[in-house]
């Protein structure tokens, strides 16, 4: 049936049509899980708080008149005070608290974004190439993941810290190359399952290399655990950086972060409660918002499992 | 095309064992396949039946190197699979295709079924452009009973039968010379059985195909083979014509599956007195003895348990592995009762 | 002959998202002493819907109605406490898979004497003994040993002769086995077949086999009923069926099953798909694959009658159906 008979043109043809007229799209299971998210309402609700805690840390620093290092040498520890353009008061430094609260929820963001990315790179690479080789080559890489494990990660930080100096960029990444260890583990075992399925093996019947095979047919189908799996991880990453930061470690003065300003906050929460309340109250708000979305996404994209 | 009749595949002394651990610092060797050797002819679709746990599934995966056999050979005219570099093995994937059991297991269901059915082309034909691909693609489709709509569907939008014919299409894609069924109706309901059954017929006819046809039904497999090989723990029983094997069966094997077939036909069916095996497939990491057979084998003698019967050729063609195929009489009503 | 069961106008329905699923719909049939009823279907025919209505097992979105009067307790409807003392007891049901409905962490000994503790009142070395007797009964080599076995160590045949036999413990009068050999291979089902002889003629149990393969019902069973999109299509004993189906659906399923005996060189599949329940077509619901379909049938949906002899079928065509050379 090779070579171009009549029928060949013909189907060409249709082929060609069906191209500009679009034969029917389906239904991918990515627009099923986005449906069945929609249908969440708790999940739909919470990315408008995330949303919006976003727009504020970003774009709300533009319509303040302080900026969250500027020093009011007149309202020092102040209650909010409209007139003076402290909505929510200022800090022991005559600092506005909006300012500061918007700063650092932006870092905090930040630090949790690229984190997480670095995260889900090299462990979705690491454990899909693990779980797929198997066998001598897993149980080395697996084995470096067990040893990762067994170190205390503020060691490995200290040890950037002195060799790079504090800069957050680096902090960002040196969180998010501990963090993958456990994305790696959960990867490796979602592949482990994915390639004894029958897909996979048509695919290297169909004559596929390795490589194509893990990212055509295994990568795609990794999409729900990682989805799920990275929503869960923001928040921790975000309550990590607040810990290293309450060690010094973090980020560093005048610039803040969400756990710095609440560290802050705490001890003085008696007398200046609006330290404490203002970053609290986003963090807590965040970090409900982002497990709502990610169990609407686990349920969204394993409806079986419910 | 070559015409003469000749063997596609040659299959010499094939074996393979899988090691599992048997608890801790504890490895079990499982032979899931011993002293396989048979030929397939080209054109024609020989069927492998078995009970599950026989090895016919694996034997399916070592012919197509999806497995890789400890020992032997796969002989695709004349040249040895199993020695073949990697990168001559992917080309010549081209002939060589599977048909699996689950059908929408066997699709990957984040791609189209477009993507799905052109995915081998793009490694066996990389010089195949995108719209030369799309129409071959739609060739097939239209050859398999899809409608050219369906190009941009999802897997998890199709029925079973469907799906089914999604995962031959994509087997077809390459044009390939042989096809391994492994249990390629057993998933689906009876009406679209008989016409997946029916439409391997048609194509097998349409593109000059050979299929192995590996099931676990014996009336499905009776009615498409040509000829049938019968596997019990992993060693060939009998191998015969299917006209042989249903109205003669040599081995005692083949003979009590046979009369556990059900039969979709009340009278006969009462009448007919079942020649039950008794207890259930020995395990295949420790297989018994001598003929692996014996221990549910009615006719087994103290023997049977020393050495290993080898399979002979009984008549032209004819193979079957029993010390006592000569003395066993073949029951004077047929065994089908028909 | 007794009858142990009778259903009346029953009906199962689903609730879904937006929408409901009728998923059977006016059921009526009879089950006598000792009789074995197949239920036959391809997958969304209803026929697995139907019984677990009758049990007591339906999903949580699921609905049952009308009548299922054994003797004079009608079981659907039925508080769930109460269901339980005829569960079990009065009828019992296994199924496809034997693995789901035995608990993996208990001896096969514990979860067989358990059912006799609660429904019969045994003390636990009574109970014991009569589970490895009935063991012995459902042709379970070395019982004793495989009582102080746990399900995984058993095999596929074995697991579900474990499930007869705690089903077949309280002696039911009706046991309803949802695809029993499906999973197993010929030579065990051949077993399980005889087996399910045993136990209707010996025991006196009436059976109900819910299945796809007309070649297990030929073998076993006296009656069976044909079902097609939730509604039974056509019913009557088993040698009518095979012999003079009178349903263009049961006629196609014959024709679809491969027949050891007679080789054919191609088989006559229905053509098309089985429906949705959700989307069910207008008039009779087999009517887009139908070869004998005339403009009746795309308008008005066929009840079931009687045809004589014991017969039903819902069908409007009433000529000769020579498969196959009609279509």
């Amino acid at each position: 049936m090779a070579g171009i008979t009549g029928k060949d043109a013909v189907l060409t043809e249709y082929a060609q049509r069906l191209e500009t007229l679009d034969a029917p799209k389906g239904r991918s299971l990515t627009q099923d899980a986005v449906r069945r998210l929609a249908r969440n309402k708790a999940a739909v609700v919470s990315i408008f708080v995330v949303v919006f805690i976003i727009l504020f840390a970003f774009v709300g620093p533009y319509f303040l008149p302080w900026t969250y290092d500027k020093i009011d040498w007149t309202g020092i520890r102040k209650p909010p005070n409209f007139e003076a353009g402290h909505f929510v008061g200022t800090d022991q430094n005559g600092r506005d608290m909006l300012a500061r609260i918007m700063q650092g929820t932006q870092m905090s963001l930040i630090v949790a974004g690229v984190a997480t990315l670095v995260s889900v790179c090299i462990g979705i690479i690491y454990g899909a190439v693990a779980g797929y080789f198997g066998g001598k080559v897993d149980a080395v890489m697996m084995r470096f993941v067990d040893i990762m494990y067994a170190l205390p990660y503020i060691l490995f930080v200290i040890i950037l810290v002195v060799m790079f100096g504090r800069n957050p960029v680096l902090l960002f990444v040196g969180i998010g190359c501990l963090e993958w260890l456990t994305m790696a583990r959960i990867v490796r075992g979602q592949t482990l399952s994915i390639k004894e399925r029958e897909f996979v093996e048509a695919a290297k019947a169909g004559g596929a290399k390795p490589w194509t095979i893990i990212t055509r047919h295994i990568v795609p189908n990794l999409t729900g655990p990682v989805v799920i799996y990275s929503t869960l991880t923001i928040p921790e990453i975000i309550l990590t950086e607040s810990f290293l930061s309450y060690l010094g470690l973090g980020v560093q003065e005048p610039q803040t972060s969400l756990g710095t300003l609440i560290s802050f906050g705490s001890p003085v929460a008696e007398t200046l409660p609006w330290m404490l309340i203002g970053p609290a109250v986003v963090l807590v708000s965040l970090l409900l918002a982002l497990t709502y979305i990610g169990d609407g996404l686990r349920d969204a994209l394993d409806p079986k499992d419910r | 095309m070559d015409q003469t009749p000749i063997n596609l595949l040659e299959i010499k002394d094939l074996k393979k064992t899988f090691s599992i651990s048997g608890g801790l610092f504890r490895q079990l060797t499982l032979t899931a396949l011993e002293n396989i050797n048979f030929n397939i002819r080209q054109g024609e679709t020989l069927g492998i039946v078995g009970e599950s746990g026989c090895g016919k599934s694996t034997l399916g995966r070592c012919i197509l190197q999806l497995l890789t056999p400890d020992e032997g050979q796969v002989l695709w005219l004349g040249q040895d699979l199993t020695r073949l570099p990697a990168e001559e093995m992917r080309k010549r994937r081209a002939d060589l295709q599977i048909i699996f059991q689950d059908p929408l297991a066997s699709l990957n269901p984040r791609m189209t079924v477009g993507e799905i059915i052109a995915d081998p082309l793009r490694t066996l034909r990389p010089e195949m452009n995108k719209e030369e691909r799309r129409a071959r693609v739609l060739k097939i489709m239209e050859a398999v009973g899809l409608l050219p709509e369906m190009i941009n569907r999802y897997p998890h939008e199709f029925s079973g039968g469907q799906a089914q014919r999604i995962g031959i299409a994509r087997a077809l894609i390459t044009e390939p010379k042989l096809i391994v069924c492994d249990e390629p109706v057993s998933a689906l309901d009876v009406s679209i059985q008989a016409q997946i059954l029916n439409l391997l017929a048609e194509l097998k006819d349409e593109f000059g195909l050979t299929l192995i046809f590996i099931s676990h039904n014996l009336s499905v497999v009776r009615h498409v083979s040509d000829r049938i090989l019968v596997l019990y723990l992993g060693r060939i029983v009998e191998l015969a014509t299917g006209d042989e094997i249903y109205d003669d069966p040599r081995h005692p094997y083949t003979r009590a599956l046979l009369t556990a077939v059900p039969i979709p036909d009340p009278k006969l069916a009462r009448q007919r007195n079942i020649d039950a095996l008794k207890g259930e497939i020995p395990s295949p990491i420790n297989p018994p003895s001598g003929c692996t057979f014996r221990t549910r084998c009615r006719f087994a003698k103290p023997f049977c348990a020393e050495t290993r019967p080898p399979l002979e050729m009984i008549e032209d063609g004819r193979l079957v592995a029993c010390h006592r195929w000569r003395e066993i009489e073949v029951p004077e009503e047929a065994v089908l009762g028909a | 002959m007794k009858t142990v069961l009778s259903v009346e106008d029953m009906s199962v329905t689903f609730a879904l998202h937006q929408s409901e699923v009728h998923a059977v719909r006016e059921m009526n049939f009879s089950l006598s002493e000792g009789e074995t009823l197949a239920v036959v279907g391809e997958s969304g025919s209803g026929k697995s819907q139907a019984f677990l209505a009758i049990m007591g097992l339906l999903a949580k979105n699921g609905q049952a109605g009308g009548r299922a009067m054994m003797g004079d307790i009608n079981l659907i409807g039925m508080a769930p406490r109460q269901l339980d003392t005829h569960r079990g007891k009065d009828i019992a049901m296994i199924f496809q898979d034997p693995m789901t409905s035995l608990n993996p962490t208990l001896k096969v000994k514990t979860q067989l004497s358990e059912v006799l503790v609660k429904h019969r009142g045994f003390d636990q070395r009574k109970a014991t003994m009569a589970a490895v007797e009935m063991l012995e009964r459902v042709g379970i080599p070395e019982p004793v040993k495989r009582a102080n076995a746990y399900p995984h160590e058993l095999s596929g045949g074995m697991r579900q002769r474990v499930m007869i036999a705690m089903a077949l413990l309280c002696q039911p009068k009706i046991l309803i086995a949802d695809e029993p050999t499906t999973a197993l291979d010929v030579t065990v089902q051949a077993q399980m077949l005889d087996l399910f002889k045993t136990l209707t003629d010996d025991f006196g149990t009436s059976l109900v086999l819910i299945t796809h393969d007309l070649g297990v019902v030929a073998g076993v069973a006296d009656r069976m009923m044909v079902m097609y999109g939730g509604r039974a299509v056509e019913k009557g004993t088993v040698d009518d069926l095979f012999y003079d189906p009178r349903h263009p659906y049961t006629l196609g399923l014959l024709h679809s099953t491969p027949h050891i005996a007679h080789r054919t060189a191609r088989l006559d599949p229905i053509q098309g798909l089985p429906p949705s329940l959700e989307h069910l077509p207008k008039g009779c619901s087999f009517n887009p694959r139908c070869a004998f379909a005339f403009d009746r049938c795309l308008a008005e949906r066929p009840p079931l009658a009687d045809t004589g002899n014991g017969r039903e079928k819902a069908c409007f065509y009433e000529g000769p159906m020579a498969y196959g050379k009609v279509a």
